[in-house]
């Protein structure tokens, strides 16, 4: 069972050939086997799970199912679930749990879906290899030495390895795409507005994006049925309608024009990756779309900028994180200012209290406008990049990640090289469109993606070029050595 | 030397709407404590704020009943600081784009001079909660009901130069925002309270001295006394070869003192920026011009009213419209009796001073103003003299009924029949031959002796009008 698709899932459970029960009981017995070699669950919610399979049977005994009801998926632990903890990778909230869910979870219950669990993943999504986790990095399922990628890594592993068929994952600056490409995954960040972020635990709000991970494009299109759409307990959701995603899949791509920027081709990027990449293009030519050399002229802007507006948002968002209400309190505090400081220092790792530094440095009183000002300007520039670049082409593609997984370890040292991972995928969250990443194929045994980048609210559309490339390949079919 | 202080203030009204600004919990006052704080006037992880459209409503209001401009896109703004009753560890306020910009009042002193005090912007921002430190035994408690609260803070321009005129500008915020509806005015319970910023400069200077800030001021009382205090510390301490310090200071209404709190380089780095979770406010002409249809007729407004419709002086028009409630229950007198300025006397006079005696507000007197008005008809109708009406309205405020009704019981009715009158008359001037006599033979003053007599005789009843008449033809012989 743990090889179907989300539709056949689906068929299957409303064909009673297999009840939701028999399902979850199946994926928790996986779990509890595997897991322990990735890491990938923070929290296994078995006897809410269970319970959700056993009135998801019953809906579907009663002909009430929706399409993914009694399906299992796993939700990334920054998502608040009423009742479940949920801990966002750090020590601060290791028994935090939420009086509410998120909407996203909220939508999940609605549709009859089973929470197997909360996924492991970078502290406060602030990562590139879930190495930062307080509670321990997660393991690549294509090579155990390698890391998932980051900050949803649990949710990237946990699918990958078959642990879960759909997770959610958030994208701040990458945080889906680029563990969705170390993972051999299809995975979505929407179009800023379009997913609530409403009990999804804030890094940099302006950024922040929830999506769906799955196994392939038509599973994410299933998926963003259930998560998609305005929210008014979220000011920044977008109430504009929402396709049905699956509806648009099996249209032609003939005719499609691919803009590939040039920026993204240039040095840093792995040969063998960006050979990889190049056949991927060519296999898209011979779908029938044309392939056009476009810039990005300040896409070499993105890390900067990003590293100046995304810690300035959390270093104000996680000020609520201050011993006094809930979550880490130190022990024994001997006044407001030490309950502050030792709370906070020994509740925080190591990346987010730089985060925190910089952000804080960065608005400043007199360092605001060198920084913060000026990235929010250079932001708009990136942004228009994009918007001209849509006057000529439809989608843009390039690669997700410059390289393939790396080591645990390799990078842990060196923050800026760390960054540069997501080089490729910053510039998306800046200009707030929508990415994916989709199983192009492997260096060794490690998978590389493909990144497609759309316009506002073209998700269908990127579904749709995702879907038809599937049809005509197989890398996203091929399952991690030990996990098939 | 001569000094002249400056002085401009920083007012917080707390908008009167139902729920908090960024959340549904509720507003009300006097909740045990945490009971109305949702998740996420809370601050829990994850929650979002969505803005409540009747606070931005009402200070739309608010700016446009002070000719402002309204801002058609401002934004909130997070002010960055840790403190245990600011759940979020930032305030959600407005910065660089507040909703209403320049605008203007017209305070009046105790003179009758008027004068023009710019307001240089307001804006809207969340409460933070309250700290308690009482009844803990060595530990602070926290309570976040009034986090979130909405509150309008107006900025004014440093155009007041004395205590007392600051003080006239707060009174006629504090009016303004009563009369708008958006502000219960109630400064014991913290809805109306004030920042003042205070210098000191030679008269005749331009330039303003250093000023310090004082906080915690909450009654038209204290802003008077703490401003006059740091005043004369400011004059002292420059007269003395010293130099004003920029900082915030507290006034402690107790030992009537102002402490520093803080120097200007203690003072916080707030590093504000533009709250991400919060898109800007952008108002269309519809919106403001739908707001503008629902002002009341404004304090200024009214009193004009007064002085052309019922005749009014600008003065007595000027009492009567300090507040909403006082003029309503004059013009119900009025609409009564028909007799407008006997109205207005009675309004400022009796039952004002009755009112003060008893610290009672307008909405809650004894005597109603369907009450006042039909007393003031009997008066009017020559039912009773206006010396017996004081007897009347005192027993109504005693609870002994309406005026009809005391009139009645007390036997009050004023003696109109001229035989009546005349009768005793004539038997005053049998009893008091000496007297007559004196008066006809040219000692005039005697007629007021006779008024008496006549008056006493009739137990105060008789018209006084038809007395007097009666009394001179009688006396002539």
């Amino acid at each position: 069972m743990h090889t179907l698709s989300l539709a056949e899932l689906s068929a299957g459970l409303k064909a009673k050939k297999f009840s939701s029960g028999e399902l979850t009981r199946a994926y928790l017995q996986r779990i509890a086997k595997l897991d322990k070699q990735l890491n990938a669950y923070v929290t296994v919610a078995e006897e809410r799970a269970l319970k959700q399979a056993h009135a998801a049977d019953a809906r579907i005994a009663k002909s009430q199912a929706a399409a993914l009801t009694g399906v299992p998926l796993a939700q990334k632990d920054i998502f608040c679930t009423n009742g479940v903890k949920t801990t966002c990778g750090s020590k601060m909230l290791a028994n935090f749990i939420a009086p509410y869910s998120a909407t996203v979870v909220q939508r999940c219950d609605d549709a009859g879906m089973v929470m197997l669990g909360k996924t492991n993943m970078d502290e406060f999504a602030m990562g590139s290899s879930n190495e930062t986790s307080y509670f321990g990095p997660v393991r690549n399922p294509y090579d155990l030495n390698a890391v998932p990628g980051g900050s949803s890594g649990g949710s990237a592993a946990a699918v990958a390895a078959r642990l879960a068929p759909v997770a959610t994952g958030t994208d701040t600056g990458g945080s889906i795409r680029q563990p969705a490409a170390l993972c051999n995954l299809t995975g979505l960040k929407p179009t800023y507005g379009r997913v609530s972020r409403y009990g999804m635990i804030a890094f940099a709000s302006s950024l922040d994006q929830g999506g769906p991970m799955a196994r392939s494009a038509e599973d994410v299109a299933l998926m963003m049925n259930v998560i998609a759409g305005f929210d008014s307990k979220d000011s920044t959701s977008v109430d504009t309608p929402v396709p049905d995603y699956t509806a648009g899949l099996t249209k032609s791509l003939a005719g499609l024009r691919i803009g590939i920027p040039k920026e993204f081709f240039g040095q840093g990027l792995d040969s063998k990756v960006e050979q990889v990449i190049r056949d991927a293009l060519k296999q898209y030519e011979q779908l029938g779309a044309k392939i056009k050399e476009i810039s990005l002229p300040n896409s070499g802007l993105s890390v900067p900028t990003y590293y100046v507006v995304a810690p300035a948002e959390c270093s104000s968002n996680l000020s609520r994180f201050d011993g006094v209400r809930y979550g880490y309190r130190c022990e024994q505090p001997v006044d407001l200012v030490d309950l502050y400081k030792r709370s906070r220092g020994e509740g925080f790792g190591a990346e987010v209290k730089r985060r925190i530094m910089i952000g804080t440095y960065a608005l400043s009183s007199g360092y605001y406008d060198a920084y913060y000002l000026k990235a929010q300007k250079l932001r708009r520039l990136i942004s228009d990049d994009f918007k001209n670049a849509y006057k000529e082409v439809d989608v843009i593609m390039g690669p997700t990640s410059p390289t393939v997984a790396f080591n645990l370890g390799e990078k842990t040292d060196d923050p800026v090289t760390m960054y540069l991972s997501d080089i490729y995928t910053i510039a998306v969250n800046l200009a707030g469109i929508p990415g994916m990443s989709i199983p192009v194929g492997f260096v060794g045994q490690r998978p590389v993606g493909l990144q497609l980048m759309g316009n506002y609210f073209d998700e269908a559309r990127l579904l749709n070029i995702a879907h038809q490339y599937q049809q005509a390949t197989d890398w996203h079919l091929r399952a991690p050595k030990g996990f098939e | 030397m001569e000094w002249e202080p400056v002085i401009g203030l920083e007012i917080h009204a707390q908008l009167s709407t139902k729920s908090k600004i960024f959340s549904g919990a509720a507003t009300a006052y006097g909740a045990e404590p945490n009971t109305q704080a949702c998740a996420i006037d809370l601050g829990m992880p994850g929650v979002l704020p969505v803005l409540n459209k009747e606070a931005v409503r009402m200070a739309v209001k608010f700016g446009l009943a002070v000719g402002a401009s309204i801002a058609p896109r401002s934004v909130f703004a997070r002010k960055n600081y840790f403190y245990p009753d600011l759940p979020k560890g930032y305030q959600i306020s407005q910065y660089e784009l507040p909703i209403v910009g320049k605008g203007s009042i017209v305070i009046e002193l105790d003179d009758g001079v008027t004068k023009t005090v710019g307001i240089t912007r307001a804006h809207l921002e969340e409460d933070a909660g309250k700290s308690l430190h009482e009844d803990f035994h060595g530990m602070t408690g926290i309570d976040l009901n009034r986090a979130g609260t909405p509150l309008l803070e107006i900025v004014s321009e440093p155009d007041m130069r004395s205590a007392k005129e600051a003080v006239a500008y707060m009174k006629r915020i504090h009016s303004l925002v009563r009369y708008l509806e958006i502000c219960d005015g109630n400064m014991q319970e913290g809805s109306f309270r004030c920042d003042a910023n205070v210098s000191v400069r030679p008269k005749g200077q331009e330039k303003f001295g250093t000023r310090a800030e004082l906080k915690n001021i909450n009654s038209f009382r204290f802003v008077e006394r703490a401003i006059l205090h740091e005043i004369e510390r400011q004059i002292e301490l420059i007269e003395n070869g010293g130099k004003v310090m920029q900082e915030t200071r507290l006034y402690d209404p107790d030992k009537d003192e102002t402490r520093s709190m803080r120097s200007k380089e203690e003072a916080m780095d707030y590093r504000y920026f533009p709250d991400p979770d919060l898109l800007p406010v952008e108002l269309d002409a519809a919106f403001i011009s739908g707001v503008k249809a629902t002002l009341p007729e404004l304090p200024d407004q009214k009193k004009e009213r007064f002085v052309a419709q019922y005749g009014l002086s600008m003065y007595d028009a000027g009492v009567l419209t300090a507040t909403r409630e006082m003029a309503n229950f004059f013009e119900q007198v009025s609409d009564v009796c028909k007799a407008p300025k006997l109205a207005a006397n009675w309004v400022m006079g009796d039952l004002s001073g009755l009112l003060n005696k008893n610290n009672l507000d307008v909405t809650h007197s004894p005597v109603s103003a369907t009450m006042l008005g039909g007393m003031i008809a009997r008066i009017v109708d020559n039912t009773i003299s206006g010396k017996i009406a004081k007897t009347v309205f005192e027993a109504m405020w005693a609870g002994e009924g309406d005026a009809d009704t005391v009139i009645k019981a007390k036997g009050l009715v004023q003696v109109t029949d001229t035989g009546a009158i005349e009768k005793i008359i004539d038997e005053i001037m049998a009893t008091n031959p000496e007297q007559l006599a004196q008066y006809r033979s040219g000692k005039d003053k005697l007629f007021g002796f006779f008024v008496g007599q006549v008056m006493k005789a009739s137990q105060g009843k008789a018209n006084p009008a038809q007395l007097n008449e009666l009394l001179q033809k009688k006396l002539k012989g």
